[in-house]
């Protein structure tokens, strides 16, 4: 018999949970940290006493590049997030030209839905 | 600690394979090609190879293939891909297996001909669910997040960054082979067409074919296999992240711990260094690296490159082939770092012969700034 680790499946009930309208990160009951993207274990500590928390959906941009498209296809932006629970993750700020987004502007998350997925993106934080 | 068995190793043949295009060939041919060239300059044939270190972009076998293709029965066999530092790992265990015995002769090869079969960068990563949604145009958009980073962070320039390409051009006019030549400017590097912001096409490497290859044996017999061996002196590795999302200094890479571990094992400094090969895959990279490997201080690397330091007749020459922003990118450009400073320590480096270069810095950066790999090089003298 496998022993009995965290139970967590982390794609599986990530996406789950973003399906419920809920943006979710994995927490280590011990360390108080949370990670992203969810795993198993925690990263450093390979501690599974993970539960899920829900995030603020605060976060501040950490880089930010706008990647070309040939016109009249219009460029769109990547960014590194970090969130307020303190992990980082790659997403996009929208509501704002690609090259607009700027290093250190505050971000709100939001689910949305892309190619039948549901998705965390951002909204600048006026 | 510091077991690295200093000087054990040389090198006592390499070469290069179709820099730039070689239509018609696959990648294990242009590899095997490498690697004839590279045992011929050593006085071997393949039946001397008992240690074959090999990754190639389309066939994650190729350590079985390769050996196949040319009737080898090697006793160690390696294909671990660390991105395009793998060759400089293979290296640094080359090193280990000779020392300790375990082997005699060992070849380092690679080939790619992803210019003419693909046209564009053949990935080896699975796609990724969490950086996939959002579609960053890998690998430039890795590193554009890095530069972006760093610039803001030290305020870093874009003609910094376009210096760093200047410079590699500049030595690439000097080097036959190097698949661009022709003047380029700063104004040049700026005003080429953005793929990511901050970086534009001149700030990308190239996309060419091309193979590598080294041979290796112990130092007492390297006087029988070249005139002039070069001499392994360290090579240390490490590895922070494979996706952007997660490195955790956008600014620092591993080569700040992979560096100094090699130079200590080396037991010299980078005031010591003639030449400096490094894995310029984008403009940011060799400013990246100046840095963690302790050329200069951590944010001082964009300065670093202004006024032509780094060009031909510069204080420190770095990538006197040309580098991947000019020379020859077919994909892992790792293995052309070792050929080039072993080309420059032992005076075979033609026009672009860096006057009395003795000791050489080589180092391979793999997947997104994830895997760093630093290797020292050295002359006899250097012993």
């Amino acid at each position: 018999m496998t022993a009995d680790r965290s139970g967590v499946k982390p794609e599986q009930e990530y996406i789950a949970h973003l399906e419920a309208g809920r943006f979710m990160l994995l927490r280590s009951r011990a360390s108080g940290r949370c990670m992203f993207y969810p795993r198993v274990a925690e990263p450093g500590t390979g501690a599974t006493d993970l539960e899920w928390v829900e995030a603020s959906g605060h976060g501040t941009v950490y880089s930010t590049t706008a990647v070309q498209q040939k016109p009249p296809k219009e460029s769109y932006n990547v960014a590194l997030i970090d969130l307020a629970e303190g992990p980082r993750m790659m997403s996009r700020v929208e509501g704002v030209p690609a090259g607009k987004v700027e290093i250190g502007m505050k971000v709100k998350a939001r689910i949305t839905r892309e190619n039948d997925r549901p998705i965390v993106v951002f909204d600048p934080d006026w | 600690m510091n077991g690295f068995p200093r000087g054990k190793a040389a090198i006592v043949g390499s070469a290069t394979y179709g820099m730039g295009e070689a239509p018609g060939l696959s990648s294990m041919d242009i590899a095997v090609n490498a690697s004839i060239g590279a045992l011929e300059q050593a006085g071997m044939t393949p039946a001397d190879v008992d240690a074959l270190y090999i990754c190639l972009p389309d066939n994650m076998l190729s350590g079985l293939g390769f050996a196949e293709y040319l009737g080898l029965r090697p006793k160690i066999t390696e294909n671990n891909r660390t991105g395009g530092s793998a060759f400089l790992t293979h290296l640094a265990s080359a090193c280990l297996a000779l020392d300790a015995g375990l082997c005699d002769v060992a070849l380092i090869a690679y080939g790619s001909n992803q210019r003419s079969a693909a046209g564009k960068l053949v990935s080896a990563a699975a796609p990724d669910p969490w950086e996939g949604p959002y579609k960053p145009r890998l690998p430039v958009s890795a590193y554009a997040l890095a530069a972006a980073r760093h610039m803001h962070e030290y305020g870093t320039t874009p003609e910094q960054l376009a210096e760093v390409a200047v410079s590699a051009r500049q030595w690439a006019n000097l080097n036959p082979d190097a698949f661009m030549q022709g003047d380029l400017s700063v104004d040049d590097v700026l005003s080429a067409r953005r793929v990511s912001t901050p970086l534009g096409v001149r700030d990308c490497c190239l996309v060419t074919d091309g193979g590598a290859a080294v041979v290796l044996t112990r130092a007492d017999r390297a006087k029988d296999h070249a005139a002039k061996p070069a001499y392994v002196l360290g090579a240390a590795a490490a590895t922070t992240h494979q996706n952007i999302s997660q490195m955790p200094d956008l600014t620092v890479t591993a080569a700040a711990d992979s560096g100094p571990r090699a130079m200590a094992q080396a037991g010299v400094k980078p005031s010591d260094i003639d030449v400096v090969e490094l894995y310029d895959a984008f403009t940011i990279n060799p400013i990246l690296f100046m840095e963690d490997l302790g050329f200069c201080p951590k944010g001082e690397g964009g300065r670093f490159f202004e006024g032509g330091r780094t060009a031909p007749g510069g204080e420190i020459p770095v990538n006197t082939n040309g580098g991947g922003l000019s020379c020859v990118h077919p994909g892992m450009y790792g293995l052309f770092t070792v050929v080039e400073a072993v080309a420059q320590v032992t005076g075979a480096a033609g026009v672009r012969q860096v006057p009395g270069a003795k000791l050489a810095l080589a180092h391979g950066n793999g997947g997104f700034l994830s895997s760093q790999v630093t290797a020292v090089i050295g002359a006899g003298e250097t012993l």
